[in-house]
């Protein structure tokens, strides 16, 4: 009797399972094609979507006939990301991504070349173009170049008796150094975080004594790590410095305590508006001239799409992104930016001359992944920042530390 | 339900030509018999489905695709391209021989231990304190409640500014009474342990609650006995309350520790597994592998990924096995 009364609500109750199944099936087949919609990802999430910059991309695709939907989130994250929707078959039409990782993608062949897409790459400054770079295959365009140098507080070299002029080198600048300390003032912040952004920070030091990335553990190279840890052991430089963003540097600096820090051109329109005064000096080599600073900045990549027909209007986004009034509309959005292209560079100088010496530094700076290194730079880098933290935290000398990194970079690419 | 499948089994070939559908019992009335135990059984299939379908999709799956990552060796090319070469054990090899497996191994024994022994001992002893009912005891035990509302990013990185060596709270207080600047994050010596602090904090709540729950469940016709017997407020605690708790306890201690073992989050937003390998525990290792470089390696941090599911099941075992121990004491 009991099973009588069950049997009607049964046949409701799989039915419904059965209608659950179907339901979810049908959203994990779900296509996201829509073909008035394009996807951007950028590495920008500062900017919301009620800035300057989203409405820049608005722009961009307006002018394409389409809607842009734009996604921020950082760096590292984004690389992950875009290899994961390679794999899923689910890539965006377009991607800002950090220079050195477009190796990284275009070796996984998720991107499409330049060369495909019908844009010309020929003006653009070959020390920034390389970056994108494989087997004479341009597979992105930079949007803008940025480099790095050393901002200082003015007022605090003025009260130490430090004439910013006479930093050449890194004896000059270390006793610079010492005089703003001993002026009771603290000496010099930078990032040597874990990360990317420690290497970054890292290179025109080992670049400026002479060291080279498929070398970790020259003399030029432990002699580049000694005058950080010296710094630290000094006092010259905060401890803090280890697990330091450069965004976290550039809030030290701001509290108008440090005489110096290590920072890019995103910073100019900031260190402009300080209540101190500041100015910029180049990085120096260890035995003068300009220590050759690695250049930052994103490319702007298409990854391969089922559907051909999207590319066309793509490439005029890419187009909207890349002429010379383009790359000074970027420049000036983000007031950091300086154009990859001799075009690009005089418009920006007409507007704003005083980006002079940055404009100089990018022209002098040195991509992380040349000197072919490609794919295996993130390797490299790994064990290298990796170096910098022991040896900052004491746990190893330099000298042991980059032996370390040596090894493991040898071991990672194998 | 155990009747049905007995059966069917008993009667294979007569279920074979019926299409998977159970076989009717030999006796009885036999038709009408045989379309009411299929529809049973079809109702049976039809209620269990979704949590089929539900395990399958989000604990074989997963479970399978990280095995399947473990043992191919994929570069991010074989990862987009699915191309994989067959590594067979040669990742696990490589963990294991790594510089850092040993470091990590202590590390993670250290910060799991260490946490979850303070965060029980601290949880028990309030837990103990606010059972006591007195006024406000609501208030105050919501208000320790907080670090487990928080957002996991806001208290590790609240954590990490506290902790901070050149402008951090704890070293200016540190240095207010004449001490000086204890380098929290960055000095190898002092990253783990600072991390594990960050993480007592985080845990407490949970082991409070719990335990608070559990307390409740006690009669207190036993304490009232106890009392009347002359038993000292340590005497009930040790004799009677700790004992009787022991069930709760032990769930409490084996979340903790599952819950502690794979604790990514705090570690990575406070130290990223540094300076070096200072703070790195298996789990944090398993992350850097895969999302904290520039260079994503799936296949190793799938192994480590294993190797902690292993370790967490060893210890839910020894957990089965000592409540039955307990159950037949």
């Amino acid at each position: 009797m009991k099973n009588h009364r069950r049997q009607p609500l049964a046949r409701p109750a799989a039915g419904l399972a059965a209608a659950v199944l179907a339901l979810a099936a049908a959203c994990s087949s779900g296509d996201g094609g829509d073909a008035d919609v394009y996807t951007w990802w950028d590495p920008y999430p500062q900017h919301d979507e009620n800035s300057a910059w989203a409405e820049r991309v608005d722009t961009c695709g307006e002018a394409a006939g389409v809607t842009i939907d734009r996604t921020a989130s950082d760096t590292t994250d984004l690389t992950n990301r875009a290899l994961l929707a390679a794999q899923e078959g689910t890539s965006p039409d377009l991607i800002l991504l950090d220079n050195p990782a477009v190796s990284t993608l275009s070796d996984t062949e998720m991107l499409t070349t330049m060369d495909d897409l019908g844009l010309d790459v020929t003006g653009v400054d070959e020390n920034l173009l390389a970056a994108g770079v494989v087997d004479g295959e341009a597979y992105g365009i930079p949007i803008g170049a940025n480099t790095l140098a050393i901002y200082y507080n003015a007022e605090i070299l003025d009260a130490a008796g430090v004439d910013p002029a006479s930093i050449t080198d890194w004896d000059s600048l270390t006793v610079a150094l010492a005089q703003v300390t001993d002026n009771g003032d603290k000496g010099v912040t930078f990032a040597a975080i874990g990360t990317e952004e420690g290497s970054f920070q890292f290179l025109p030091w080992f670049w400026g004594a002479g060291a080279d990335l498929r070398d970790l553990d020259s003399p030029e190279a432990v002699a580049a790590l000694e005058l950080w840890t010296g710094w630290l052991e000094s006092g010259y430089a905060p401890n803090s410095v280890m697990t330091n963003s450069q965004n976290t540097t550039w809030e030290e600096f701001l509290t108008g305590e440090f005489g110096f820090v290590v920072n890019g051109t995103w910073q100019v329109n900031s260190a402009a508006e300080t209540d101190f005064a500041t100015g910029i000096i180049q990085i120096p080599a260890r035995d003068g001239g300009i220590a050759p600073a690695p250049t930052g900045g994103e490319f702007i990549i298409a990854p391969v799409q089922s559907e051909a027909e999207r590319y066309d209007v793509t490439r005029q986004i890419v187009e909207c992104m890349t002429t010379p009034e383009g790359f000074v509309e970027t420049a000036e959005t983000f007031a950091y930016y300086v154009p990859p292209t001799a075009e690009g560079q005089e418009a920006l100088l007409e507007a704003r001359p005083e980006l002079e010496p940055w404009v100089t530094a990018v022209r002098e700076a040195k991509g992380r992944t040349s000197d072919n290194l490609g794919t295996d730079y993130p390797k490299i880098s790994e064990a290298l920042w990796t170096a910098v933290q022991n040896a900052l935290s004491g746990s190893a000398t330099p000298t042991e530390a980059l032996q370390q990194a040596q090894a493991d970079a040898e071991a990672a690419l194998g | 339900m155990t009747t049905t499948s007995r059966e069917a089994s008993g009667h294979a070939p007569e279920c074979g030509a019926a299409g998977g559908r159970p076989a009717a019992p030999a006796w009885g009335r036999r038709p009408r018999r045989r379309a009411h135990d299929s529809a049973r059984h079809w109702a049976a299939v039809g209620f269990a489905a979704p949590l089929l379908a539900y395990l399958a999709v989000f604990y074989a799956y997963p479970l399978w695709r990280n095995i399947e990552l473990s043992v191919h060796d994929y570069t991010v090319r074989a990862f987009v391209q699915g191309d994989p070469a067959f590594a067979g054990f040669e990742k696990y090899a490589e963990v294991l021989a790594s510089g850092s497996f040993g470091t990590a191994l202590v590390n993670t024994a250290v910060f799991t231990l260490v946490s979850i022994g303070f965060q029980y001992a601290i949880g028990l002893a309030l837990a103990v304190f606010f059972h006591a009912n007195f006024r406000l005891s609501g208030v105050l035990r919501a208000l320790f409640l907080v670090p487990w509302l928080l957002p996991l990013i806001v208290s590790s990185s609240t954590w990490a500014w506290m902790l901070n060596s050149d402008h951090g709270i704890v070293n200016s207080v540190i240095e207010a009474f004449g001490g000086t600047q204890i380098n929290w994050l960055t000095s190898p010596d002092t990253a783990l342990a600072a991390v594990i602090i960050a993480n007592i904090w985080l845990g407490v709540p949970f082991n409070l609650v719990i335990l608070h729950a559990g307390l409740q469940q006690i009669p207190a016709e036993v304490y009232e006995a106890a009392s009347l017997d002359g038993a000292s407020a340590r005497q009930r605690f040790w004799r009677i309350t700790l004992p009787l708790l022991r069930p709760v306890s032990a769930i409490t201690l084996l979340l903790g520790f599952i819950y502690t073992l794979k604790v990514v989050d705090v570690v990575w937003i406070m130290t990223t597994g540094g300076p070096g390998d200072a703070s790195l525990t298996l789990a944090v290792w398993s992350y850097r592998e895969a999302f904290g470089t520039g260079q994503p390696d799936f296949s190793p941090a799938a192994a480590i990924g294993n190797l902690l599911i292993v370790i967490a099941l060893v210890f839910g075992f020894v957990h089965l096995r000592m409540q039955r121990r307990w159950e037949d004491a």
